[in-house]
């Protein structure tokens, strides 16, 4: 037996390199399938929804993003979406409106002559993509609180959804909705937005993703029922907070 | 009664004792802890599963916006089939990585093991231990015993995870931490920084695994326990 234990140590050590490397290999094979029905996407996914939780615990309403000099503004701003800028479809600002529904108590649409009427306020605030770049952006328009607030919207609401004229389905927690940095935005560095950025009115908060901002919005929606969103049904996390 | 047998029991069997073989004579003196307790050695795995995971993740994450240009991780060794499934997997695995990471450093602190094991590194031994890793002189017959390089690399690879921990919190979190983000030069600065610390961490690691490769007993050693403690003043 003696003689034979090094020949079994080298042989469990072999054992051990290679369910080493068929452990590496199975993480690698269910990577590819995340956000499919695959028993590990399915966990992946239902961390991510624990993630949001412990976000929104970790966000605090009162704290302010840092904010920068109106100098540090960069014209034009990047422009990013899901589609390439050439297949940008421009919204007529004439027939266009802002629809509203779910737990609002003056659900008639706004045109955007009805929106310039709202007091607007500005920041300079860092754009945060998921993908890792950044860049300073000064963005002006109605609090979406003020808003909220003025069509009587139900604020203990879980949910502020959104729809958009490029098909882009996006939610938001009631917490950041009410937040004193999030705008509905509808200028760009002191001017009218420009078609590619989300004219007439798109969302922009100083605590989110990039991704968490809508462009083009033609709808919003009061809700407790989890709306999701477009690249949160590709496996991005919902909270998405800064 | 049970401790009066135990009294008895060598005096009236002297015949047991040739029974036992020489490895199994030191079970039968007073229990030295091992070199690696069972739940050091499950740290460690875990520790292992959970870093690949995240340095893997990571790399995924990285590709979708590098740091440097033209400077891109092979698909091959990407976690996750595009940014999505990578950034799931960091931000599930990172709860791995931070609680049992958290576990082994108040073990390590409370137990007195982290200080017993990598505590004091004297200049001079570094110095030599280096000199004779460099003339491919590596001795480690007492496995119980770290020399001051490994000492130093172990200490360097715990900060640095501890710096990856910081680092990933406050890019996951650059508003609600704006003031340490600021203090650590700024969002992309932190990116870098946490870039950085990954690779001291894989740097280590390719270092730690060819030495155990070099030193199988050691691999041995954190899959079985290792030999017991030579002296009964030295616990895990």
């Amino acid at each position: 037996m003696d003689d034979h234990r090094p020949l079994i140590r080298s042989l469990q050590r072999r054992g051990l390199l290679r369910g080493g490397l068929s452990l590496g290999f199975l993480t690698m094979l269910t990577g590819c399938d995340v956000g499919d029905s695959t028993s590990v996407g399915k966990a992946l996914l239902s961390v991510s929804r624990w993630n949001d939780r412990v976000q929104a615990a970790l966000f605090d309403p009162n704290k302010l993003a840092p904010t920068y000099p109106e100098s540090m503004i960069l014209k034009p701003p990047k422009f990013n979406a899901y589609f390439d800028i050439t297949q940008l479809k421009p919204v007529d600002a004439q027939t266009w409106k802002l629809e509203l529904a779910g737990l609002i108590a003056d659900k008639r649409p706004w045109t955007a002559a009805q929106l310039a009427t709202l007091p607007i306020r500005s920041m300079v605030i860092r754009h945060v993509c998921v993908e890792g770049w950044d860049y300073i952006g000064g963005w002006s328009g109605p609090t979406l609180r003020s808003f909220l607030e003025r069509v009587g919207a139900d604020l203990s609401a879980k949910y502020v959804a959104f729809k958009t004229a490029d098909d882009y389905p996006s939610s938001i927690d009631m917490a950041t909705a009410l937040h004193p940095q999030t705008l509905l935005a509808t200028q760009y560095a002191g001017e009218t937005l420009a078609d590619p950025f989300g004219f007439p009115l798109r969302l922009r908060m100083a605590t989110k993703l990039g991704y968490k901002n809508p462009k083009w919005i033609t709808a919003i929606e009061v809700t407790n029922t989890y709306p999701g969103g477009y690249w949160e049904s590709l496996g991005e996390n919902w909270f998405a907070g800064l | 009664m049970i401790s009066e047998t135990r009294d008895v029991e060598p005096e009236a069997k002297p015949e047991a004792t040739p029974e036992a073989t020489p490895e199994a004579t030191p079970e039968a003196t007073p229990k030295l802890p091992r070199l690696h307790p069972l739940g050091v050695r499950i740290m460690h795995w875990t520790n292992a599963v959970a870093m690949i995971i995240m340095i893997t993740s990571g790399w995924g994450i990285y590709d979708d916006y590098v740091i440097f240009h033209g400077v891109h991780f092979s698909a091959n060794l990407r976690l996750g089939a595009w940014a999505a499934p990578s950034l799931l997997w960091h931000f599930a695995a990172m709860w791995l990585l931070a609680i049992n990471g958290l576990a082994y450093l108040v073990y390590g602190i409370v137990s007195g093991r982290l200080k017993r094991r990598l505590l004091p590194i004297r200049w001079q031994e570094l110095k030599g231990t280096v000199v004779d890793s460099l003339h491919l002189r590596i001795a480690h017959e007492d496995l119980t015993m770290y020399n001051a390089v490994q000492k130093l690399l172990y200490i360097v690879v715990i900060l640095a995870g501890i710096w990856q921990i910081i680092t990933g919190l406050l890019i996951w979190k650059p508003v609600q931490f704006s003031a340490e983000v600021a203090l650590l030069g700024g969002f992309q600065a932190v990116r870098l920084e946490h870039f950085v610390g990954m690779s001291v961490i894989v740097g280590f690691m390719i270092v730690h695994v060819a030495l155990s490769l070099l030193v199988p007993s050691t691999l041995w050693a954190m899959l079985s326990g290792g030999p017991r403690e030579r002296h009964p003043a030295v616990r895990t």
